[in-house]
């Protein structure tokens, strides 16, 4: 079995055993698990920035709630279907990815880490601002009838657990794939150049801002697809998923997991959603988990849990 | 109440903040120019201080003139140990790598933050000030204490500034500032730079967040509008630039005050996020800073 065919079977395995663990679960996990689900796929598309193109942004909250609220506005006041929703959604992440990366990427290092914490945080005021549109701070509910697919074959109802998990599922998997192709692309390749060695990935010819450009904007894109299915999956628009704390979430979700890997973001999301969910059980202070657990790992496990399998083991693991 | 009156007003409440800001940013500043990362815990730093503030307050008791002046000497200097501590722990073992420090004190915000809201509760309590005078201005009554507020940091930066350019101190800092390792040569212990620095510039931001406690209440959720504030006055004021900072405190502090005055302050903090954003993307150095050698 070649290399290539290897990475392939090991991801379709992966989903197929998200896949079967639809049948598995009980209740409350199958419930927990869609969620997971969504979130990895955001923090799929932090990676892509963080991991892979070298790029600490703490920004990215905004391109979830883009999606989410570009959704969620254009059922609640425009009307449209949940397809069309979706698609205003990924529409309005792109845009924004395009706009804030035309500026954004003409700083590097610390500068740009404060430029996309600021940008995301006019993006949470400007909510919050115009909260006549978007419900300010109570959000926008969007009503089980707004969430559900007409097609010829019959109505997807996103309120309905099952359909939930699978449409979750399904947008993971999509991504997962298109992250598996986009890493071991020339793009790709290039990209991981600019990281390590920027200077002379721009002697060799490559345009280096335009390489950056095109992953946060696809990198935005792929949060906001999070952030749409998020809205439609669950049905709750919300102005604290333009906070701060959902920038830093994924870029801890992708550090526990391991930067640069395809399937860490999925491993550091469901290992700290669950760590927290656990915590909270027998403590109101889990954000001290979230603190120590950042602390920890900085300082001991700089790799995440796939990125130490990696280097010690799996050199092949992409 | 006219125009001229009400602008009069929303200059004062901006002078009071941009007090406030010019020592919470200095400290930010201070640690950014010396040391070269970014304190993301910092505003938890200021909010540690203005709870401690309460706390002290509280235990000391009796006329609240005492409980004040124990609050403004105690908690600056616990909170000193606490940022001297995560700097000896957690910074000096990661080498000072900006985005490991960045994410390491993104740690140290969360663990103060839920430390705060476990021991000190979800309430905003406020310290009552230590004298309690109304100037009685022509068309309106003023806080005593606010101005003096304005003094008391007035006083401080004029310190901190003396302290950096005529002791020896301040130019062991510098030197540091200007090259590492040129003074490591000369037998300058970076190290214990390093961790006064941090302790410096945390105490900085405490002693703000004291000073504020008495009209702002203490909240466990108070560091975060202090924090970006305190990156937009570093930006625009250009690092390691005192004059630059205290200058970049006035013009966000005023505009800030009026335009909260006269519309909203969601608005003024929206305007004053994308401003300092724009300023970091087109001019680096900050608007009074030098170009980067």
């Amino acid at each position: 079995m070649n290399g290539s065919a290897r990475l392939w079977l090991l991801h379709a395995a992966v989903v197929a055993l998200l896949v079967a663990l639809n049948f598995l679960l009980p209740a409350y996990h199958h419930g927990l698990m869609a969620r997971i689900l969504v979130l990895a796929t955001f923090a799929m598309g932090y990676n892509l920035t963080f991991g892979y193109g070298g790029l600490l942004s703490l920004g990215h909250a905004m391109f979830f709630a883009a999606g989410l609220y570009g959704a969620g506005l254009g059922i609640q006041h425009l009307g449209l279907g949940v397809p069309a929703a979706f698609l205003a959604g990924l529409a309005c992440g792109a845009a924004l990815a395009l706009l804030a990366g035309l500026l954004a990427l003409r700083t590097t290092g610390v500068a740009f880490m404060i430029v996309t914490l600021m940008f995301s945080q006019a993006f949470h005021l400007a909510i919050l601002y115009f909260s006549a549109f978007t419900g300010g701070d109570q959000g926008l509910v969007l009503r089980p009838q707004q969430r559900r697919i007409e097609t010829a074959l019959g109505t997807l109802d996103l309120t309905d657990p099952t359909t939930r998990y699978l449409t979750a599922l399904a947008l993971f998997a999509v991504v997962l794939f298109a992250m598996l192709a986009i890493v071991r692309s020339g793009f790709g390749r290039v990209l991981v150049a600019i990281r390590e060695n920027e200077e002379r990935a721009r002697m060799l010819g490559y345009d280096t801002f335009a390489s950056r450009l095109a992953a946060l904007v696809t990198s935005g894109t792929i949060c906001a697809a999070a952030g749409a299915a998020y809205g439609l999956l669950f049905g709750y628009v919300g102005a604290n998923f333009a906070s701060v704390q959902y920038s830093i979430l994924p870029l801890l979700w992708v550090l526990l997991g391991g930067a640069a890997t395809t399937l860490g973001p999925l491993f550091g999301t469901v290992f700290m959603y669950y760590l927290i969910d656990i915590a909270s059980g027998y403590t109101s202070a889990y954000m001290l988990a979230v603190g120590v657990i950042l602390i920890l790992l900085v300082l001991f496990f700089r790799k995440g849990l796939l990125g130490t399998l990696r280097e010690r083991w799996l050199r092949w693991l992409p | 109440m006219g125009f001229g009156p009400h602008l009069l007003l929303a200059v004062l409440e901006g002078l009071v903040t941009s007090a406030v800001l010019a020592l919470t940013a200095l400290g930010l500043s201070l640690v950014f120019g010396v040391m070269r990362v970014v304190n993301v815990a910092h505003g938890e730093l200021f909010m540690l201080g203005a709870v401690l503030a309460w706390a002290v307050a509280t235990a000391v008791g009796g006329s609240p003139a005492l409980g004040f002046v124990a609050a403004l000497v105690i908690a600056p200097l616990i909170v000193g140990a606490v940022a001297a501590l995560a700097e000896q722990l957690v910074l000096r073992r990661v080498d000072y790598d900006p985005e490991a420090t960045i994410v390491a004190t993104i740690g140290l915000l969360y663990i103060l933050q839920q430390l705060a809201l476990t021991f000190y509760g979800a309430d905003a309590r406020p310290v009552p000030p230590p004298f309690n005078i109304r100037l009685a201005l022509p068309w309106f009554g003023y806080s005593a204490y606010k101005l003096s507020i304005i003094a008391t940091s007035t006083v401080l930066l004029l310190l901190s500034w003396l302290v950096l350019t005529h002791t020896r101190a301040g130019l062991i800092m510098r030197a540091t500032q200007y090259d590492r390792e040129t003074a490591q040569a000369f037998g300058i212990p970076v190290g214990r730079v390093y961790a006064a620095v941090f302790a410096i510039g945390a105490m900085l931001a405490a002693v703000a967040a004291v000073l504020i406690v008495p009209i702002s209440q203490a909240h466990y959720l108070m560091g975060q509008d202090p924090l970006l504030l305190s990156f937009a006055v570093v930006i625009i004021g250009g690092l390691g630039s005192l004059r630059g900072t205290v200058v970049a405190a006035l013009l966000i502090g005023i505009s800030d005050g009026v335009i909260s005055m006269f519309f909203s302050p969601t608005l003024a903090k929206l305007i004053a996020t994308l401003a300092v954003a724009m300023v970091l993307v087109f001019r680096p150095q900050g608007l009074f800073g030098k170009a980067a050698r």
